[in-house]
């Protein structure tokens, strides 16, 4: 199944490779939105997939990587000191916003970091003088990489490209760590996990800083790729919308994101004359996605793989109760 | 000094009307554990079918019965067995999961199939002002602010004093010794179910005519009403009051005298302030944590 797993990737890279040869300038622009939001969810995917914390703040990190990398390229300062800079700030940020979680779990938590979103927004929308409030801030440019630059959208779709496969791969190490096994340790039984002493204190602060790194870094891409940006897309809603994602795509399967950024920005943005309708259509999937396979879609092998053991189980159950109620017969015969 | 009370009057109106969300918010969560995110648009959708009801040349008061009966049904009953039975069994987050998309259907289902527009919607109330030793209150103000109060208190006194009411209170407190008392718990959730539906309706009929009928006019009264619920105590139906009354007026108080534009912003530190000092909320029980 690992080995399935690998060549499915492997297979999925080619495919991103090769994509935008067959794709106009649009096309090329939706697939950068796209990876840019598997980079965002796969941060929500490590703080709510694997260590079980219920963050739906995750919006306000995307926009502070964002207004992050915007104002320091306004003042000057290259998009290279940009990206670390939002990587470090939403890491200082998310471990802050970590200590209440220390205190209230579930839903108290939710809330706890849904106010903390709309926190950073008011910030984003009424300090005119470091953000430009609703005006946003505008012609933020494409960087350069060793003098070549990355102004068209196809270079700058190789360069999110690079940046996902990297931070992919980077999730994946640590999640295979002790460091993952600590996560979703917590995730499961926090009370066992204390007591069989992993550190829930450290951890829960760092699940929620290295996500909020994630989104960060997904947000300084985003600045650059849409080269304008504004209070909107980092709204609560925002953040309910990632949740869902994640959710959509499966909690806790490290290719969750990749299928859930694709149902809620792909989609949406590519059917935007329909968007209504879409949205629509996207809730009430939701629902009945709750109902049926509250795993999320990447749940179906799981589930299809899990029938199949148990009619395994009762065939072989079946059999043995055959064989030995012959074999009782031929003892009765031979007594 | 009457700038102070002026601005107290208008928010305890604004108050009362969270608080009436906020009261359905936590009877849900008392009796079945619900969660509910779209408690928003329950207050949007009635306030969309008394104006369809409207148009159709019912007065008013008839109009909001119908509504009244049709979202018991939509909201209550429909609710409860297409979307909580099911999910029960998984706990609270896939519940909440629903309810969140649940959330997106209903606003976009009105924004396509109805219209993105706000419409205006007649207030029960006659414009008059009254002046009260220098102070100026609105006639649609204390009714809101009358009106909803009685509908909190008409609730409580039938959960603490009618036996059906005590019956749900117990079906709260513990589902399992309830029903071997030979109460019909699924009855008293689907009773809880219908109470939220009918204040969500009450809501709706006070709020509307300053907030207009607008596919999104849930968004922030949702939120709030979560706010005020936590602050007062999530596990008592006489918190959502005092939550919802505080949320107001401090929030009102907020806007003149700190900053408007920081206006959404008071709920939230009042609430982190609560978590922080007294997680259970000002009137609430502490749970204990369980293994």
């Amino acid at each position: 199944m690992k080995k399935l797993q690998l060549a499915a990737a492997a297979l999925a890279t080619i495919a991103l490779l090769v994509a935008p040869l067959f794709l106009k300038n649009y096309g090329i622009y939706l697939l950068s939105y796209w990876l840019v939001f598997i980079i965002a969810t796969m941060g929500l995917n490590l703080t709510l997939g694997y260590a079980g914390q219920k963050s739906l703040g995750h919006a306000a990190f995307f926009g502070i990587g964002a207004y992050t990398v915007a104002i320091l390229m306004k003042a000057g300062i290259s998009f290279w000191l940009g990206l670390p800079a939002a990587a470090l700030l939403c890491f200082v940020i998310g471990l802050m916003l970590g200590f209440p979680a220390l205190r209230v779990q579930t839903i108290y938590l939710a809330f706890a970091t849904l106010g903390f979103n709309t926190a950073a927004w008011l910030v984003m929308r009424n300090e005119e003088w470091l953000t430009g409030g609703t005006f946003g801030i505008n012609n933020i440019a494409r960087p350069e990489l060793f003098g070549w630059s990355m102004g068209s959208n196809l270079a700058y779709y190789y360069f999110v490209l690079g940046m996902t496969v990297i931070l992919a791969l980077l999730l994946y190490g640590l999640l295979r760590s002790p460091w993952g096994k600590a996560f979703t340790a917590l995730r499961d039984n926090p009370i066992r996990a204390e007591s069989l002493g992993v550190d829930v204190r450290s951890y829960t602060l760092l699940s929620f800083a290295i996500g909020a790194v994630y989104a960060g870094l997904a947000g300084a891409l985003f600045a650059s790729l849409v080269e304008f940006i504004e209070p909107a897309p980092f709204t609560v809603a925002s953040s309910i919308m990632m949740y869902l994602m994640v959710v959509v795509g499966g909690a806790g399967y490290f290719f969750g994101p990749v299928l859930g950024a694709a149902a809620g920005v792909i989609l949406p943005e590519w059917l935007r004359f329909a968007q209504g309708w879409y949205l629509f259509v996207f809730g009430s999937a939701v629902v009945l996605l709750m109902i049926w396979l509250p795993d999320g879609l990447l749940s179906i092998p799981d589930r299809i793989r899990a029938k199949k053991l148990a009619k395994q189980a009762s065939a072989d159950r079946a059999a043995a109760a055959q064989a030995a109620a012959q074999a009782a017969m031929q003892k009765g015969v031979q007594a | 000094m009457t700038d102070f009370f002026q601005l107290f009057f208008s928010g305890l109106s604004t108050g009362a009307i969270y608080a009436l969300a906020a009261l359905g918010f936590t009877l849900l969560w008392q009796a079945s554990g619900t969660i509910n995110f779209a408690q928003g648009e329950f207050v949007m959708l009635p306030a969309f079918m008394m104006l369809a009801f409207l148009t159709a040349g019912f007065p008013l008061m008839p109009s909001f019965f119908l509504a009244c009966l049709v979202s018991v049904f939509i909201l209550g009953w429909a609710f409860k067995r297409g979307m909580v039975d099911p999910l029960f069994k998984y706990g609270m987050m896939p519940i909440v999961v629903a309810t969140i998309g649940l959330s997106i259907a209903m606003k976009n289902g009105v924004r396509v199939a109805y219209s993105a527009e706000a419409h205006p919607f007649p207030s029960l109330f006659a414009d008059k002002l009254y002046t009260i030793a220098g102070v100026t209150v609105s006639l649609s103000d204390i009714g809101t602010f009358v009106l909803a109060l009685a509908l909190v208190m008409v609730t409580q006194a039938f959960l603490a004093k009618t036996v059906t009411g005590r019956a749900m209170q117990a079906v709260a407190q513990n589902t399992e010794s309830a029903s071997v008392l030979g109460i019909d718990v699924p009855r008293m959730i689907f009773y809880t179910f219908a109470i939220n539906a009918v204040l969500a309706v009450a809501a709706a009929l006070l709020v509307t005519p300053t907030y207009l009928a607008k596919f999104d006019m849930g968004d922030s009264l949702g939120t709030k009403a979560f706010f005020a619920a936590i602050i007062g105590g999530f596990n008592n139906s006489r918190g959502a009051l005092l939550g919802g009354l505080i949320v107001g007026v401090c929030e009102n108080l907020a806007a003149a005298y700190i900053s408007p534009a920081y206006k959404d912003a008071v709920a939230l530190v009042i609430f982190m302030v609560v978590i922080l000092f007294k997680p259970q909320g000002l009137l609430g029980m502490k749970e204990e944590r369980k293994v």
